[in-house]
This record gives C-alpha cells, structure tokens and sequence, in this order.
C-alpha cells in the first residue's frame, strides 16, 4: 500500500514538472518574441532600445535554459513571479481569486454529485420503461448545452424575469446559486451519463443475478451490490471532472461578472500577462493532480482487488489464466 | 394459498405431491429480428427428495427453463405457464414480495460460473450471510456465524478466513464452494445447480458435485441439475430429463434413458458424450478427402500452397525423422508483480517430448498445469528459460527474424474460443485467406481459389465465404480457424482445446474433421485439452502434466487402461459418466 501511494505521489510530481515545462516552452521558447508581447498588443512603435529594456528587466537576454531553471527554483519558493499589467505577485492575485472560485466550484461540483448520480439511479431503478429511457435521454443534452447560452437563460429567467438571484457579483449566498448551476450542469451530465451506463452493465452482471437469488429486494440489488461496482468507473472519471470544472468558470465568471480564477485567467490572456498565465497554469495542474491524487487513494478503499498490490489496469474478475492469446500468468 | 400456510407441517396428502410441478411453462425471448421461443412446452414434477438432471446442448432451453421457475430471466423474456407449482404457491402468478420469499430461503440456485457470480467488493461472509439477512431469518451477528458454518459444510477449507477474504482471493472451485453456501444457508426445500461445476477442472468437478449429492442426502433437498454432460447426470440423478430446441424429447431414469433411449437426438446425445465413451475407443467413420482433392488443394509445399512438391500429400516419408518436432527439458520462468514479493514462477519444468509424424500428442492437465504454456513454448509465442525446440531436427529455440516467420508457416494455432479468435467484421473468405496475404503468397484471383477450396475441405458450404464470422455458429467458426490454420499447408497443427467451447455433438463433429483430415494429409497434432474423454478420442501419445511437470507420458492406450501414476488414475477416475448404470452404451 505505501509502494502505491509512494508511486502516485511521485506521478503527481512529475505531471506538475511537466505542466510547468509544457507551458514554459508555449510561452517562452516558441517563435514569438516574449518581450514584444510583454510591451503590450498595441505597442507597435516600441523602439529595439525599448524593447532591450523590458528584456533586460524580465531576464529575458539570459539563455533560455538559465531562465527556465531560474523560473523552476522561484516556483519551487512559491514564487511565481510578478504580473506585467498590475505589478503584484502573481501569488496574490490567484491568492485572492481561489475562494470566490472555490464557493462556486465546490457547490457546482455538489450540486452535480447529487442530480447526476440520483439522475442516474432514478433512470435504472424505474420500472417504468419509458420514463427510464426518458431519464437516459437527458444527460447527453445537458452535455450538449453550451455553458454561456444556459448562463444566459438562468440569468433571463431568474435574475430579470423572476429577480430571485443577484445577476452579477459575489455578494451573498445567493449569487453563487446561478454560477453553481451553470458550472453543474455539464458535470452533472457527464456525471449520469457514465453512472448510468455503468449502473446498466453493472446490472446486467452474473453477480447481481445471485443476488436476486438470494431474494434481494430492489433496494438491496441496487444500493448494496450495483452502486459500489458501478461508481468505481465513474470516479476514475472524477477527477478528470475537476479539470472540467475549473475549465468552466472562465465562461461562468465572465458571464455572471465574478472575480475568480476564471476571471484572472481572461483577463491574463486578453492582457498577454504571461507570468500570471503561467501561475494560472501551475495553479490548474496542482488542482488536477491532487484531485486525481485524492482519486486513487480512495479507489482501492472501495475496490478490495487493488489492494492486493495489483495494477488498477488488470481486468477486473478474471484470474490469471494461461490460454495461447491471453497475457503472461 | 398463502405462504405462511405452506409452513405448517406436510399432511400426508400433501407429501405425496410433487414438491415442483410445472405445467406447459413456454418462454420467448423477444430480439430485434422478431422473436426466439427458448422454452417451448415444457411440464416437469420433481419430489420431494428427488434429484432431477436436465440435459441438453446449448440452446436446448435447460437454463432458462431453471431460471423460469424462480423468474430470473432477462427482461427480454416473456413467459407464459399453466402454473408452476412449488409446494402449493403457483409461482407462475406469485407477487414479486411472494417469490421474494420464496427465492433463497425455499429455493436456492448455484449459479453456472464461479468465477464472475460473486460481488467482487463484498467480503464472502457478507455475501453468504445475506440470503440469512434479506429473510430475517438472523441478524447480523448470528448470521455472521452461521455463515461461517455454511461454508465449512459447503466444503470450504479454513471457512473463517475464508468469510474475510474478498473474491478474487479464491479460486474458481473455492467460489463456487461459497456459491453452494448461499444456496444452502437457509436450508431450503430445492436446490437449481445451473451447470455447477462446467467452468472446473474434472477433479474440482467431481469433489463439487459429491458434495452437492451429501448434502441433498442430509437433509432430503430436492435438487435440480442443469448439465450438458450426460455423463454427470447419469452419475448423479434419479431421473434424467433430455431437453432439445425448447422441448421435453424424453424423459426417464439413468438406465432407461442411457440403456434404451426411445428418442433419435437421446441417441445421438449418447454417441456424441465423449465422457460415456471414455472408456473405449469410438468407432468413427473418416471421411478421408478425395485423394484428388487431396492432391490439389494441399499439393503445394509446406508453407508455399502454391509451389507444387514432389511428394503427395500424407505419403510417408522415410527421409525424415520418426518426430517432427522434439522438445527437450523445456523450462519457463515468469517473474512475479513485485508487488507480490518478486521472484519467479516456474510454470513449465522440465518437459520432455516428441509429436510422432503424422500423428497426435496431447498434453491433458488441469489448468494451472503449464499445458498452454508449453504450447506457448513450441510455437514460439514465448522465449523458453531453457531448453531445446527441434522442428525437422532443426533447433528453433532460439529462431528470430526472418527464420522465425519461416516456421509461423510450418506450424500453425487453431484456438481454444471461436467467438474471440476470429474478427467479426471480417468475411470468411478474408480470415481463411489472411494467412496467404500476411506472407504475400499468390495473387489475388489464387487465394480467393484456395479460400474456396479450404472452406470446402472443412465441410462449410461454399455461400459461408461472403458471411462475417459473427454471423456463424460455434462449430462453423472453429472450422473456419481450421481453415485458416490449414492456408499455409503447414507440418504441425497446435490445437488448444479446440472443442471445450462447443457443444457435444458439434465437438464430436469437429473432432472427426480433425482426424479425417490428419489421415489424408498426414498433419501432426499438439493437442492441449483439459478434457480427458476428448483425448483418448484423438490422440495417439498422451502427457499429463500437472504444475508444470510432465509426471507420464505414453502411448492412448496404456495410459488410459493400464496407467501407473496416481495422478493420472485421479484423474480419470474424475471424468464423469465411469459410474454410469447404462452399461450398454460403454465401448459402442
């Protein structure tokens, strides 16, 4: 069990040395030249001395690889370096925008736990034929529904048509309501369409019909013997969700005009900021490693057969078994 | 009638009635094309006390009708019935809450496969104890330790540790132990076994069903048998029931049915058990090829169809060695996850044999026995550890590159499971002539010739070649993988138990195309089968391994009749039907 926790936390570190240096080389190393962006988009008539200047001040006449490592040991301090447009430490700044994020993130990513997976369970737990395949139809909608177009619906509906919630800002409980549902509805629909799928397979496998067997009632089939075998595939998919999540607030931000990492990220591109650019990068990779992290620490708590030490790959009910097409024993 | 009611103590009246009495039960299943009847008419009684045995090839209608009776079927399924009797309650009509009660504490089913029957999350004495728990016939503490009890009487070594070990931590014959403790835990009054033991080694087998018949003779539980083997419901039955395409064909005990069956597909059923014959050789008629035919589609050289030889096809040639191919003190090694403690694992030790020309050898063992490896070996599928390979008195153990893809011609592989060796979306004609397109052999117009030519000698008709291999039964696709393994007119055919996926008669019928074809082109064999009954049909020498060694080998004959070793005499001991009372038919 620590050689598997041991072995995940080194491929943490590795994805995130990985996001750093990818976004390294986009930002700095390709065609392009760092300090013309750096003097601004409409800077046309920055004089070569000018442009010198701003070199000099951001490190950039050093080697590329001199700034890379420069750049890697600040960030392994913490220091992310200083944004362009605003002069504060890009630290603060993301500092600043991670809690208005995380209320909106946390109550959309809880709001999407609890529709999707009872959307799901509802829609194989019917008896009800129809209303089943109904219940199916709907999460591939709500994945179809771009996200701007349906914040701009729950705007129309219920913040000017009925004035329910704050349209704009963070102030109060009640401005998270809009953003969260618009931040859910993608994940919660991702989130039914694969425990829905998984919970029919599940369903249909040999085990469930020992079950019934047994004379196990309809609540037992599906809450003590599917749901576990079914949410396991599911939460692989987890954590693949956050990175959904924190990808959605920079249209829910902008839309419901909400400071957070979304906003800090448009307006970071918009102002060519690369430092904070960056910082946002390395902020998003350490948020999906850790939740895909905190995914497979708990996988083997809910599946017993990654705890014998075995790869989460191996097919899962089939022993090892010699025949001439198959694996090694 | 109530269920409560059904508690009260037997009158003597009522002992007297069948415990399960079906009337006319009919199931169709509806598909997309229209609509399958699986269960056509079927009325069946079984007393209290009594063992009935269903048997019948794929498709017969003998699990659904098992699983009609407890309405387990997909939903798919429409079934109609008079009435299904159980003790006085007409399952047939019964609400949901009353089969509920009835499933599990009155009527217990062993599921068919072990290995994907449990709840790979649950612990097994949860598991066990849940049949207990859903009934409210114990909480949760007593049912723990009842649990524990109906393991060990289920035959399960160790039944505490057991009960805290998860699935996968047991093996195949263990979790159908733990199956026969769910089914029995609540003692109830009939037992359906689904083809209990049919995913086990024979020696598993038979301590399983032995232990199934104990218990049954304990406690007077009625049991239900559902088999393809005749041989284990002569064994193990008082009455056997032939089902074929749906229907009741007959019906009677072990010594009518076997001694004088009345029906033509009981008959064939017999002739077809390799299990029933095990004890003497079949008489069946080759149909050896046209010598013509013979000639033309295998005149080729081995590995070059299309290059024609001096020699005819099957004529002896003296020139060469009396083996074909030899192996010599074959070792493999797997090293172990390390997550496991490293180390290695000697799957095959030690094996010494030689595949005489023209004939075959069979490698039996259970699994786990490095049967399939050593096959592995041979074609050069894996590295040996040590040891030598010779083909033509050539070493090949160490064959690579261009040498190596030379010998893929010489000996080919025909697998064990039909539906996962051929791609479905692929037409007949392509997969039989794959091999002559990997080696860029003849043009195009040649092989779709001998692709023809090949489906014809494997008795396919000629309209099989624009069909997907998904749109084929079972033994039309193994006779396609015959076909493709014959493309390259190869010396030595590996066949890895090329019948344990098919039924018996259609294993008989495969069988027989083996042998007609090794006697009219002189194809060496390496049969790999776990099936004893099946080799003594088709071999000529036998090894017998057991964890990775080869303890004897000899020739059919003296092994089968006359062997020394005790593994070998446990293991045919094991083969079911040894015991049966129709003595008739042994040695037909």
């Amino acid at each position: 069990m620590t050689r598997y926790i041991a072995f995940r936390l080194l491929q943490a570190v590795g994805v995130l040395w990985a996001a750093y240096t990818v976004s390294f080389l986009v930002l700095y190393a390709l065609p392009g030249d760092p300090a013309s962006l750096l003097a601004g988009p409409d800077a046309t008539d920055v004089s070569p001395e000018q442009l010198d200047a701003i070199r000099a001040q951001y490190g950039l006449d050093r080697p590329l690889i001199v700034q890379y490592f420069d750049q890697l040991l600040h960030l392994l301090r913490g220091d992310l370096g200083t944004s362009i447009s605003s002069g504060r430490p890009v630290t603060d700044i993301i500092g600043e925008a991670i809690g208005p994020t995380a209320q909106i993130a946390a109550t959309g990513l809880a709001l999407a736990l609890v529709f999707g997976a009872g959307l799901a369970i509802a829609a194989t737990y019917t008896r009800h034929r129809a209303l089943g395949q109904f219940l199916l139809a709907l999460p591939p909608l709500g994945v179809a529904i771009p996200a701007f177009w349906f914040a701009l619906l729950l705007l129309q509906w219920f913040s000017f048509a009925i004035p329910i919630f704050p349209a704009m800002g963070d102030k109060g409980p009640t401005s998270i309501v809009l953003p969260a549902l618009t931040l859910a509805l993608p994940t919660g629909a991702t989130i039914a369409q694969l425990l829905s799928k998984s919970l029919v397979t599940t369903l249909r496998e040999p085990y469930i019909d020992t079950a019934w067997a047994k004379g196990a009632g309809r609540v037992r089939i599906h809450f003590a013997h599917a749901l576990r075998n079914a949410a396991l595939p599911a939460l692989t998919m987890a954590g693949l969700l956050i990175g959904q999540l924190l990808a959605g607030t920079v249209v829910t931000e902008t839309v419901f005009s909400r400071p957070g990492i979304g906003r800090v990220t448009a307006s970071a591109v918009g102002a060519q900021d690369i430092p904070v650019v960056q910082g946002v990068v390395v902020f998003a990779a350490v948020v999906f490693v850790l939740a895909n992290l905190l995914v497979d620490l708990i996988y083997p708590l809910l599946d017993p057969r990654i705890r014998v030490g075995r790869s989460p790959l191996t097919p899962r009910g089939i022993t090892p078994k010699t025949e001439l097409t198959g694996a090694r024993p | 009638m109530s269920i409560d009611l059904a508690h009260t103590p037997a009158t003597a009246a009522r002992a007297a009635e069948p415990l399960l009495d079906i009337r006319h039960l009919a199931v169709r299943y509806r598909t997309n094309d229209g609509h399958i009847d699986a269960v056509r008419d079927v009325s069946l009684t079984i007393g209290r006390g009594e063992k009935v045995a269903i048997v019948g090839e794929s498709g017969s209608g003998k699990s659904t009708t098992a699983h009609a009776i407890v309405h387990l079927l997909p939903n798919a399924a429409e079934t109609h019935a008079d009435s299904i009797l159980f003790d006085g309650i007409d399952l047939a009509t019964a609400s949901r809450a009353q089969l509920r009660r009835v499933r599990g504490a009155r009527i217990g089913l062993v599921p068919q496969d072990p290995i994907v029957s449990l709840n790979p999350v649950k612990k097994i004495g949860a598991q066990v104890a849940e049949t207990l728990i859903v009934h409210g016939l114990a909480d949760r503490k007593s049912a723990a330790y009842r649990a524990v009890d109906a393991l060990e009487k289920a035959g399960l070594p160790e039944p505490e540790l057991r009960a805290q070990q998860y699935p996968h931590e047991l093996s195949g014959g263990m979790r159908q132990r733990v199956l026969i403790a769910i089914a029995i835990i609540a003692s109830p009054e009939l037992i359906i076994a689904d083809e209990p033991t049919s995913a086990l080694d024979v020696t598993v087998q038979r301590q399983i069903l032995d232990h199934i018949d104990l218990l049954a003779a304990e406690t007077g539980t009625s049991v239900l048998l559902i088999t393809h083997d005749l041989g284990v419901a002569a064994d193990r039955a008082d009455r056997i029931v032939v089902m074929n395409q749906g229907e009741i064909v007959e019906q009677g005990t072990p010594a009518e049915v076997l001694g004088s069956p009345t029906h033509a597909y009981t008959r064939a059923l017999i002739a077809a058990a390799p299990s029933l014959n095990a004890a003497g050789q079949v008489e069946r008629v080759l149909e050896v090829l046209d010598p013509d035919v013979a000639a033309r589609v295998f005149g080729g050289r081995a590995g070059e169809p299309f290059v024609a030889r001096s020699r005819l096809p099957g004529a002896a040639d003296a020139t060469l060695a009396p083996a074909v191919l030899s192996a010599r003190n074959l070792v493999k090694d797997f090293a172990l996850p390390r997550a496991s403690g490293g180390g290695t694992q000697r799957a095959v030790d030690d094996v010494s044999f030689d595949i005489p020309r023209g004939q075959t050898f069979a490698l039996v063992g259970e699994s786990g026995s490095g049967k399939s490896t050593t096959a592995r070996l041979v074609l050069r599928l894996a590295e040996a550890t040590s040891g030598t390979i010779e083909l033509d008195g050539r070493d090949i153990t160490r064959a690579s590159g261009a040498e190596l893809r030379g010998l893929r011609r010489r000996i080919q592989l025909v697998h064990q499971n039909p539906y996962a060796s051929l791609n479905p979306r692929l037409t007949v004609e392509q997969i039989v002539a794959d091999p002559l397109v990997a080696f860029g052999l003849g043009s195009r117009a040649d092989r779709r010739r001998r692709a023809a030519e090949l489906v014809d000698v494997v008795a396919l008709p000629r309209t099989a070649l624009g069909r997907r291999a998904s749109e084929l039964s079972g033994g039309q696709r193994q006779r396609v993988a015959i076909a493709r393994a014959l493309a390259l007119n190869p010396d030595l055919l590996v066949l890895d138990e090329p019948v344990s996926a098919l039924d018996v008669s259609i294993q008989a019928q495969i069988l027989g195309l083996l042998s007609s074809l090794q006697s009219s082109l002189g194809l060496s064999y390496l049969f790999i089968s776990h099936d004893l009954a099946v080799v003594r049909q088709i071999a000529h020498r036998v090894g017998v391994m057991r964890l990775g060694e080869l303890v004897e080998t000899g020739d059919v004959e003296q092994v089968f009749s006359a062997s020394a070793h005790p593994y070998t005499r446990a293991l045919l001991d094991a083969i079911p039907g040894a015991h049966a009372s129709g003595a008739p038919v042994i040695g037909r």
